[in-house]
């Protein structure tokens, strides 16, 4: 049952200790680099400094250079994430309830998952062009993966019992899915709905990264065109903290929709 | 009148090694209606499968099961079940799950929410209604499966060790709740149905036999390992031999007085007359049931 899924992410010790040693982690690292680079036992040429990569994000921010940019990244991210998960729930909710399909797809599935996305980009970029659909393409081979194996196992997963007996109670197939098979799945999908945003963002990136004109990715690769690790440890600052926002929103969604588990 | 009747029920499955094995071989009785009867036997022989073909979720692979009088196929529709794991719906709060069987079949959603309060009110959590069965004690969620069950007033309730995972005292508590529900000594049982009790189930049964189904006891079948429990409740006890290839070894009238006392009842002389008695043939098929397989394995 209920009890064989997945953790709910995002749950763990939390309170005033959790935060002092975060942020202690944090500033202890930080302290080390710029220290290190400081005493020239790092080139600020090849790892730049916290220091000027914080002026170099204040300076994006307040010139408003980075706000374009980022909306195009979590544009592509969400198409990616919202595409990628429709086609990966439904594939998985066919292939879940029908051991015929799951049959025959297996060994395409296993194959094009083998794939290496950085290899698709250039393909991508082909077909869709230079536009934002590249980068959701690319975000969505990705998300797609994510959410139809855990689509798949919560639907194969779910409790034979709760089945019976909601059959027992006169359910029909269409309520089968409706009241058994989707909140059971539902829970596999949620718990890879973090790692799926990630994947979304890895992807938009990366199609960026390899060719385009706006964008956090498209940021970085300027940056490093010009030899500014700054540009590029700045980029990926944002990246980061954005993943961590978005995240933290995900977790409460997912905490409410979840609400049932003990 | 006969409300379940098996005419030489056989099932047979494929174990993973690809051989045949015979779980059920030519069981055949009959139960009459509004009778509770008790199904016992050693671990493994083959309870619970007879009891899943009877509700339909399995198919006999010889023989017949007669529900009043028509041949069955497909699932029981003049049953509900109550399995032995936890069967609530663990998203689904404790009054969505009594409701569930109501929603399924129709009910408006108010209307179902309504009659599934006044359920729970019967087993006493009116209080939990908004709770998860996961903030539940284990003998409150098996409280919320009866409601869920009787709710629909089926005429038949099956049962597979419903209560085996409780510890003793609340398995004793939700025996006697059990009896009294089953033998409607609660009045408000009748007055609860009110004019809607024809509308709970659609499927199979018309509203006729619904209503008239309200009006009378249901029919039980219960199975357990435990004699002890197979006694205090049932009017009948079925014994069934060890696996594989089970088989009706011995069929048991129970002539204690209703209502029982739970609490006094496995104490008086004539319950232990009957424990011996039925326990001599119980005995020697557990005694079979734990002997070592006669093929060596693999």
């Amino acid at each position: 049952m209920a009890d064989a899924a997945p953790a709910v992410p995002g749950a763990g010790p939390t309170g005033p200790a959790v935060l002092f040693w975060r942020v202690a982690v944090g500033a202890v690292a930080l302290t080390l680099w710029q220290t290190l680079v400081s005493l020239k036992v790092l080139d600020a040429f090849f790892v730049s400094r916290p220091s000027d990569i914080a002026q170099r994000i204040v300076q994006w921010v307040s010139t408003g250079s980075l706000w374009g940019h980022l909306a195009v990244t979590l544009e592509e991210s969400l198409l990616g994430l919202v595409v990628g998960a429709a086609m990966g729930i439904s594939a998985g909710f066919s292939l879940g309830r029908s051991p015929m399909l799951a049959s025959v797809f297996d060994p395409y599935i296993k194959m094009l998952n083998a794939v290496p996305r950085v290899v698709l980009a250039p393909l991508f970029l082909l077909w869709f062009g230079l536009g934002i659909w590249s980068k959701v393409a690319l975000a969505v081979t990705l998300v797609f993966f994510v959410m139809f194996f855990s689509t798949y196992q919560g639907v194969r997963d779910a409790d034979r019992v709760l089945i019976d007996n909601v059959r027992m109670l006169g359910a029909s197939e269409r309520q089968l899915v409706r009241h058994v098979l989707i909140p059971s799945a539902l829970t596999w999908i949620f718990s890879s709905l973090q790692t799926s945003l990630g994947f979304a963002m890895v992807g938009a990136v990366v199609g960026e990264y390899l060719g385009s004109t706006r964008g956090l990715g498209y940021v970085i690769s300027q940056a490093e065109g010009t030899f500014d690790t700054t540009g590029v440890f700045a980029g990926m600052t944002v990246l980061g903290i954005v993943v961590v926002i978005v995240s933290a929103g995900v977790s409460r969604l997912e905490r409410w929709l979840l609400r049932w588990k003990a | 009148m006969i409300a379940l009747e098996l005419e030489r029920v056989s099932r047979d499955f494929t174990t993973p090694d690809g051989r045949g094995y015979r779980a059920l071989d030519d069981v055949s009785f009959s139960i009459s209606a509004g009778s509770f009867v008790a199904i016992v036997g050693p671990s493994g022989c083959g309870k619970s499968t007879l009891l899943n073909i009877v509700a339909g979720l399995l198919a006999p692979s010889a023989g017949t099961v007669r529900v009043d009088g028509e041949p069955q196929s497909g699932l029981n529709r003049r049953a509900t079940y109550m399995f032995q794991q936890d069967a609530l719906l663990p998203w689904k709060t404790v009054r969505e799950n009594v409701a569930l069987g109501l929603t399924l079949g129709g009910v408006a959603k108010l209307e179902a929410q309504a009659r599934a309060g006044a359920w729970l009110e019967r087993v006493g959590l009116a209080a939990f209604a908004a709770h998860y069965p996961s903030q539940l004690s284990g003998g409150m969620r098996k409280r919320v499966v009866m409601a869920q069950n009787w709710i629909l007033d089926r005429s038949i309730v099956l049962m597979d060790e419903p209560f085996s995972a409780l510890d003793v005292h609340t398995r004793q508590q939700m025996e006697s709740e059990l009896l009294e529900l089953w033998e409607g000594r609660s009045a408000e049982s009748l007055a609860l149905r009110g004019a809607n009790g024809a509308q709970g189930d659609t499927r199979g049964v018309d509203g006729a036999r619904a209503f008239q189904a309200s009006g009378q006891r249901k029919t039980i079948v219960f199975v357990t390992h435990d004699l002890e429990e197979a006694i205090a409740l049932a009017d009948e006890v079925v014994v069934l031999s060890a696996g594989p290839a089970a088989h009706v070894v011995a069929r048991h009238t129970v002539t204690l007085d209703r209502p029982r006392d739970l609490m006094e009842l496995r104490t008086a002389p004539a319950f232990v007359d009957l424990y011996r008695a039925i326990w001599a043939v119980l005995r020697q098929e557990v005694i079979k049931s734990q002997q070592p397989a006669g093929q060596p394995r693999g």
